[in-house]
């Protein structure tokens, strides 16, 4: 029997967030992928955590400051070689305003 | 006849390059022959880089020349395709990716190329360090040199192949759940993942930024411990890059354990273990205490936790990295009507399945009502997995376990079952949810003749007495890793 963590529902929901297009064939078996991997890292519920700190990072603690200096030089035409589209200088996108 | 310097060590290259006994050109030569004979077979390489590598050999013997070169100038390497590599396409394993030239270096690549290391090539990899196998590479997968019907095992499989194969003598890869230390168990070779924070991180594409690291393959010990006293130290350009000073990491390597303390985590000897991974790791640790190391069985008691957590943690850091790939500044780009269709079918085409799985799981665990019950949890879990490691370094200075679960699977076996894939990583995920140094060395083969790996877990910044241990094992001369068949 399918599972039910996650509804087709909500994997178009989530899509539409990711900006990720898929055809009916893939969201259902992107839905079954989805929903084995949630039943699985439910496992996480058999602990206890209420009492515990999250960790967000493991490196050593303290942010270092530095000043705000321009350190490269202005490079806009090497910056655009890898553009899909550009035009005098600018990236060129669809139009955006009628 | 070939004179065959690729399978020079790159200590001894070194110091045959610095005696002018041979020349950066001749030993970039043998590498690339080897990479035209070999390739076909491996595919280790996504692209090849001859005539840079033969203008940086050629530099490189003006060097050697003059004198006072650094250790691994003229030394041949392979560098994972997720470098950023100035005027050398880096595609991460990507299509989204596959017309990229980067405008910069790595901050790692800029410090190897001020030593005077020669490149190679970019290697093959899981897209975007995705993978465990480097089947999910968009321009399709490694083969393993010891049996090109298996894997090479992922992500950075094509480095850890290319240094197996004798195509460089060492070789830059990741390890963001044990994207080094897998790859080098399946083929036989040293892979070091160091601290987290211990190298910089600049110009190399973003996986999940709180589990990135960098890290070499060698065929030694001491050449990995070459390669990562150049990579390691303060970089301004990445503020999670610690200050602390980088040791001669070579002078560590004294052979002598006397004393050591090693942990025996009972959660990693568990059932469904090819026996013969047990055996060897347990033979290795034989050898220790005749070195004079003594063994304690210590508990990580919420091992069997570490990949929900990682897959809830790494896929919700992805989903935000990997936004950036949109189709309008760089990259791929497929035209529809408006912008937002734009990004969606752009990231559609440039994609493959196991990295756009990823980002809706990832996504989903961020998103409205779902995230203290993921993402939260998952980062609490993940303080519980530091705390077990914190506590067993109370009892031991090194933890020994095998690097994974069998020897290298099939190509193709577990394509369909991403799960089962996942689950390849049980024993090296911990580490990068915790932030600890880990180091996977050969310690034996299975009857197939595949490669069985050993790894060795230091805390925090200890690298010295994993790369100690590790060389102290080498020389016992109790284990010889095999010539690989291709």
């Amino acid at each position: 029997m399918a599972g039910t963590k996650i509804t087709l529902e909500q994997v178009r929901h989530v899509a539409r967030l990711a900006r990720l297009e898929w055809s009916p064939e893939q969201e259902e078996r992107l839905r079954a992928d989805m929903d084995e991997m949630l039943a699985y890292v439910d496992k996480l519920n058999e602990l206890d955590t209420k009492e515990v700190a999250p960790t967000t990072q493991v490196g050593e603690a303290g942010m270092p400051m530095r000043d705000d200096e321009v350190t490269n030089r202005p490079a806009a035409e090497a910056m655009l070689a890898n553009a899909p589209s550009s035009e005098r200088g600018y990236f060129k996108v669809p139009k955006i305003i009628e | 006849m070939a004179s065959e310097l690729n399978k020079l060590t790159i200590a001894d290259a070194s110091s045959k390059l610095r005696g002018r006994e041979i020349t950066a050109t001749q030993l970039t030569r043998d590498c690339l022959d080897r990479i035209a004979a070999a390739e076909p077979r491996l595919h280790a390489f996504i692209t090849v880089c001859e005539r840079e590598a033969l203008e940086q050999a050629r530099a490189a013997d003006a060097r050697l020349a003059a004198g006072n070169a650094p250790a691994l100038c003229g030394i041949p390497l392979g560098i994972k395709d997720i470098y950023a590599t100035r005027g050398i396409r880096t595609t991460c394993g990507s299509r989204i990716l596959e017309t990229f030239v980067p405008p910069f270096d790595a901050t790692v690549i800029e410090r190897l190329r001020a030593d005077g290391a020669i490149f190679v090539g970019k290697t093959n990899m899981d897209e975007f360090a995705m993978g465990s196998s480097t089947e999910n590479s968009a321009f399709g997968p490694t083969m393993n040199p010891h049996d090109i019907g298996r894997v090479a095992g992922g992500s950075s499989g094509g480095s850890a192949a290319a240094v197996a194969a004798y195509e460089c003598l060492g070789a830059l890869g990741t390890d963001t759940g044990g994207s080094i230390r897998e790859p080098a168990s399946f083929c036989g070779v040293v892979g070091i993942k160091p601290t987290y924070s211990r190298v910089s991180r600049y110009g190399v594409v973003a996986y999940a930024s709180s589990l990135d690291q960098v890290g070499p393959f060698a065929r030694s010990v001491r050449d990995a411990a070459i390669i990562i006293r150049t990579l390691a130290g303060k970089d301004a350009r990445d503020s999670t890059c610690s200050a602390r000073p980088v040791p001669d990491y070579e002078r560590a390597l004294t052979g002598d354990v006397k004393g050591l303390r090693i942990g025996v985590p009972r959660e990693f000897f568990v059932e469904g273990m090819q026996p013969e991974v047990e055996k060897s790791v347990r033979s290795a640790l034989k050898n220790y205490e005749s070195l004079g190391a003594s063994t304690v069985e210590i508990s990580l008691p919420h091992t069997g936790y570490a990949i929900a957590a990682y897959y809830l943690v790494a896929t919700a850091e992805a989903s935000a990295n990997l936004a950036r790939y949109d189709g309008i500044r760089f990259g791929l780009r497929v035209n529809a009507e408006d912008n937002i269709a734009l990004y969606e079918t752009t990231r559609a085409h440039g994609f493959g399945a196991e990295v756009k799985r990823r980002i809706m799981l990832g996504t989903f665990a961020l998103s409205a009502g779902y995230y203290d019950a993921y993402y939260l949890k998952a980062q609490k879990v993940r303080t519980l997995i530091r705390n077990d490691f914190e506590r067993a370094f109370e009892k031991c200075d090194l933890i020994v376990t095998p690097v994974a679960p069998t020897t290298a699977f099939k190509i193709g076996e577990k394509m369909n079952e991403p799960l089962t894939m996942y689950l390849s990583d049980i024993f090296t995920i911990s580490l990068n949810l915790a932030g600890l140094p880990g180091m996977s060395i050969p310690c034996g083969h299975d009857s197939n003749n595949l490669p069985i790996g050993m790894q060795l877990i230091a805390p925090p910044f200890a690298e010295e007495t994993i790369l100690r241990a590790g060389d102290a094992f080498e020389r016992t001369g109790a284990f010889k890793p095999r010539t690989p068949a291709v």
